[in-house]
C-alpha cells in the first residue's frame, strides 16, 4: 500500500477511510467517467434501431464526427457550414461572456476582497440569495425585462430615447446578459478567495512608491489574484459554452447554440450517437481552449484548484 | 542624494470617531535626524507614521514636510517612502523589480532598472542575488531589499514601522548597526517607529516618547534615559525603581521627597520639572539599578535605602539583586561585574545607597506598564 494512503488510513481508521474512499470513487468512476465513456462508445456507432444494436451493422464508425464537418452525404454543400458556424459561434460568444464577466466581477471581487466590515456578509449575502431562484424562472425573469414590451423598451420609450421597441433578443443582448448573470457567483467567488488573502500593506506599499491605482492593480493585485482569475474564467467558460436554459429561453430565433443543436439531436432526432459526438467534440475543443489559455497565461493545473 | 529635509507636526490631532489616537502632537524634526517614536503598542506612533506618509489624513494640525504642508497630497506624490512592519515585498516579482519598482512606474528603461538595482543591492551587500524571489531571501536579506526598494524611491524622508521586529535578537542588533550606517551614508531623514528602547537608544538622534497619544518627551536618547520628564518616560525607557512619595522639602534643584515605604529621600527634580514642584505634590523618585550601591552595613541617611535580599542572578556583565525594602517594596539592583568577588547575600539585610545626582524626580503620574 503507499505511503498516502496508509496515512489516510491512519487519519480516518479503517471503517471511515473505506467509506470514504468508496464514495470518492463511485462518484468519479460511477457517475462521471462511466457515464462519459459511454458516451464516448456511442459517438462512434451509427444510429440503428433497437433490433439491429449488436448486431452486423453495429460497428464502429467515423460517420458521426464526419458529419458534423462534411454534412449529410450527397447535402448540396461540401461543408456542413450551418452546424460549423454554430459552433464556433458558440465558442466566440462563450469567450466574450467570460470576459465580460472578468470586467464585471474583478472589480466587485475585488471591492469584497479588500473592504473589512459587516456589510461584505450583507453583500455576499444579495449576491447568492437570486441564486436561490432556478435556471429558468431567472431566464423568464430577464426576458420580461428585455421584452419588445419589457421594463427596458417601456423606460426608454417613455424618456423618449428611442421611438420603436429595441429587440434586445433578436440581437442576442438578452442572451449574452442572461449567461453573463448566470454565472457570475462562479467568477466573483474564486477571485474574492484569493484577493482576500491579499496583504494590505502591498497595495499599500506600491501606492506609497508612488503607483497610480491602474499600475497597483496591473502590477500587484492582478499576478496575485491570477489563480482565482482562471479558475473563475475557466468555470464561466466552461458552463457558457455549455449552456442550454439561456440560450433557449433568451436566444433569438435565428441564434442557435451548439448545445441547442446536441438537445435536437438527442430528442428531436433521437440520433444519441449523432448527439454524442456532437457533445464529445465541444467537451474536447472547449478543455483544449481552456489548456491553450492556462498555457498562454502561464497558469498552473494546481492553481485552477484555488 | 538630496539630504536634510525636515518634518514638522504641528498640532496635530488624530481622532477615529471618539476615540482620540493622537492629541496635540507637536515635533520638529531637523533634517537628515534618525528620528524615533518610541511607545507601547497603541500609543498612537504608527498612527503618526501613516499621517506622515499620507495614509491617513490629519484630523486637525498639519504635517509639513521641507517646510511644505501635506495637506491633500496623496501617499504616492509624498517625498516619504515607508518601510512596513512586514516588510510588504511583492512575493511575485523578483527582488530587482522590487527594488526599482519606483522607477517602473516613472518608466524607466529596464536596463536603467538593472543598473540601478545592481547598485543598491551591493550597498545592501546582497550583490547577484537581484533574480531571486523574495521567498529565497532569509528574514535578514528581506529586510535589507526592502530598505533598498524604499531607497530607490529617492525620498526625502524614510519612514520606518518596526521593521526589526520580526527578526531574532542578534539579526535585530545587527541591524540596528546597520540600518544607522545606511542612514548616516545616506544623509536623509529617517523617522522610526519602535516600542523597543534598546533600538531607540541606539541608533535615534532624537526619541519621542509617545504614551496613550501624547507626546511625554522628546530629547536625545541620553538625557530621556538620564533626565526624563514623566514617570511614564522614566518607567517605559530602560529599567528603574520607583518610590512614591510626597515632596517635603525643595532645596534647589533638589528635593526631600517622604516616600510611602522607604523614609526620607533626597534626589534632583527632572530639568524640565525644576521650579514647578513644590512642597506637598504627590512625586514619584526613580533610582537605575545600576545607580545603587552596597553601603558600608549601619549607614543611613537621605540618600540610603535598607532591604532584604530576595535572590540574586549573575547575568554576565552584572550581578543582579532583587530585594524587598519595607513594606515589601520591591528594588532591584544592579552591580557591574569587573571581576571583583561577589558575596551571595541572599536572605541578608543590606544597604544600598545613591548619589542624589543619579536618581531623579517627576509629578507622580502612571507608569508604563510591566
Amino acid at each position: 500500500m503507499p505511503q498516502f494512503l496508509k496515512d489516510f488510513f491512519n487519519r480516518n481508521g479503517t471503517g471511515m477511510g473505506l467509506a470514504i474512499l468508496g464514495l470518492v470513487l463511485f462518484w468519479t468512476i460511477g457517475l462521471i467517467i462511466l457515464p462519459q465513456l459511454s458516451m464516448l462508445d456511442f459517438s462512434f456507432r451509427p444510429n440503428l434501431p433497437p433490433p439491429e444494436i449488436g448486431g452486423p451493422k453495429d460497428v464502429y464508425t467515423l460517420e458521426n464526427y464526419k458529419y458534423l464537418i462534411y454534412g449529410p452525404e450527397g447535402g448540396s454543400q461540401d461543408y456542413n457550414t450551418v452546424d460549423l458556424r454554430v459552433f464556433f459561434r458558440t465558442l466566440v460568444a462563450a469567450v466574450c461572456v467570460t470576459i465580460f464577466n472578468l470586467i464585471i466581477c474583478y472589480p466587485i471581487a475585488y471591492y469584497l476582497g479588500q473592504s473589512e466590515g459587516s456589510h461584505i456578509r450583507i453583500f455576499a449575502i444579495m449576491l447568492i440569495i437570486p441564486y436561490w431562484i432556478n435556471e429558468i424562472l431567472r431566464a423568464f425573469a430577464l426576458r420580461i425585462i428585455f421584452g419588445e414590451t419589457g421594463v427596458l423598451n417601456t423606460l426608454f420609450m417613455g424618456l423618449g430615447i428611442w421611438d420603436t421597441p429595441f429587440d434586445f433578443i433578436r440581437n442576442d443582448i438578452a442572451l449574452y446578459a442572461g449567461l453573463g448573470y448566470a454565472y457570475i457567483l462562479l467568477m466573483i467567488f474564486p477571485m474574492y478567495n484569493v484577493i482576500e488573502s491579499l496583504d494590505k500593506n502591498q497595495i499599500e506599499a506600491a501606492r506609497d512608491l508612488g503607483a497610480p491605482w491602474w499600475r497597483i492593480h496591473w502590477r500587484v493585485v492582478i499576478p496575485y489574484a491570477k489563480p482565482g482569475i482562471s479558475s473563475g474564467c475557466t468555470m464561466v467558460f466552461m458552463l457558457s459554452a455549455g449552456a442550454l436554459a439561456a440560450p433557449q429561453i433568451l436566444g433569438g430565433p435565428s441564434s442557435l447554440w451548439f448545445t441547442q443543436l446536441i438537445y435536437q439531436q438527442f430528442n428531436d432526432n433521437n440520433d444519441w450517437p449523432q448527439g454524442a459526438a456532437y457533445a464529445i467534440v465541444l467537451l474536447v475543443t472547449c478543455i483544449l481552449f481552456v489548456l491553450a489559455m492556462m498555457r498562454l497565461f502561464k497558469v498552473n493545473m494546481g492553481d485552477i484548484g484555488k | 542624494m538630496s539630504a536634510g529635509v525636515g518634518v514638522d507636526l504641528e498640532n496635530l490631532w488624530i481622532r477615529f470617531g471618539d476615540f482620540v489616537a493622537v492629541r496635540d502632537a507637536n515635533v520638529n524634526i531637523n533634517g537628515g535626524d534618525f528620528f524615533s517614536f518610541l511607545g507601547p503598542s497603541g500609543c498612537g506612533k504608527t498612527t503618526i507614521l501613516r499621517a506622515v506618509s499620507g495614509f491617513l489624513e490629519p484630523s486637525e494640525g498639519n504635517v509639513l514636510i521641507g517646510g511644505k504642508n501635506m495637506r491633500g497630497i496623496g501617499p504616492n506624490k509624498r517625498p516619504t517612502a515607508l518601510i512596513f512592519q512586514n516588510l510588504a515585498l511583492f512575493p511575485l516579482m523578483k527582488v530587482w523589480e522590487n527594488i526599482t519598482f519606483s522607477m517602473e512606474i516613472k518608466g524607466a528603461s529596464s536596463a536603467e532598472r538593472r543598473k540601478r538595482a545592481d547598485e543598491l543591492l551591493d550597498m545592501i551587500a546582497l550583490p547577484e542575488q537581484g533574480d531571486k524571489l523574495p521567498s529565497e531571501l532569509s528574514g535578514g536579506q528581506r529586510q535589507r531589499v526592502a530598505i533598498a526598494r524604499a531607497l530607490c524611491a529617492e525620498p526625502d524622508v524614510l519612514l520606518l514601522d518596526e521593521p526589526l521586529s520580526a527578526l531574532d535578537l542578534k539579526l535585530r542588533q545587527h541591524m540596528r548597526t546597520e540600518l544607522r550606517e545606511i542612514q548616516k551614508r545616506v544623509g536623509i531623514t529617517f523617522i522610526y517607529i519602535t516600542h523597543d528602547q534598546g533600538e531607540a537608544l541606539t541608533m535615534s538622534d532624537n526619541i519621542a516618547v509617545m504614551r496613550a497619544g501624547v507626546i511625554d518627551q522628546i530629547a536625545n536618547g541620553k538625557t530621556i534615559y538620564n533626565d526624563p520628564n514623566t514617570a511614564f518616560a522614566a518607567s517605559f525607557v530602560g529599567e528603574n525603581n520607583v518610590f512614591r512619595g510626597k515632596v517635603k522639602q525643595v532645596m534647589g534643584n533638589e528635593a526631600l521627597i517622604a516616600t510611602n515605604r522607604s523614609g526620607d529621600l533626597v534626589a534632583r527634580i527632572s530639568t524640565t520639572n525644576q521650579g514647578k514642584m513644590k512642597e506637598g505634590d504627590d512625586a514619584m523618585m526613580f533610582v537605575r539599578p545600576e545607580a545603587f550601591a552596597i553601603a558600608p552595613d549601619g549607614a543611613s541617611g537621605d540618600h540610603f535605602v535598607t532591604a532584604r535580599v530576595n535572590h540574586e542572578e549573575f547575568e554576565g556583565n552584572a550581578f543582579n539583586i532583587f530585594t524587598e525594602g519595607e513594606g515589601g517594596k520591591e528594588i532591584k539592583v544592579s552591580i557591574p561585574n569587573h571581576g571583583q568577588s561577589f558575596d551571595d547575600h541572599t536572605g541578608q539585610n543590606i544597604t544600598l545607597e545613591y548619589e542624589t545626582h543619579n536618581a531623579v524626580i517627576v509629578p507622580a503620574g502612571e507608569l508604563a506598564a510591566e
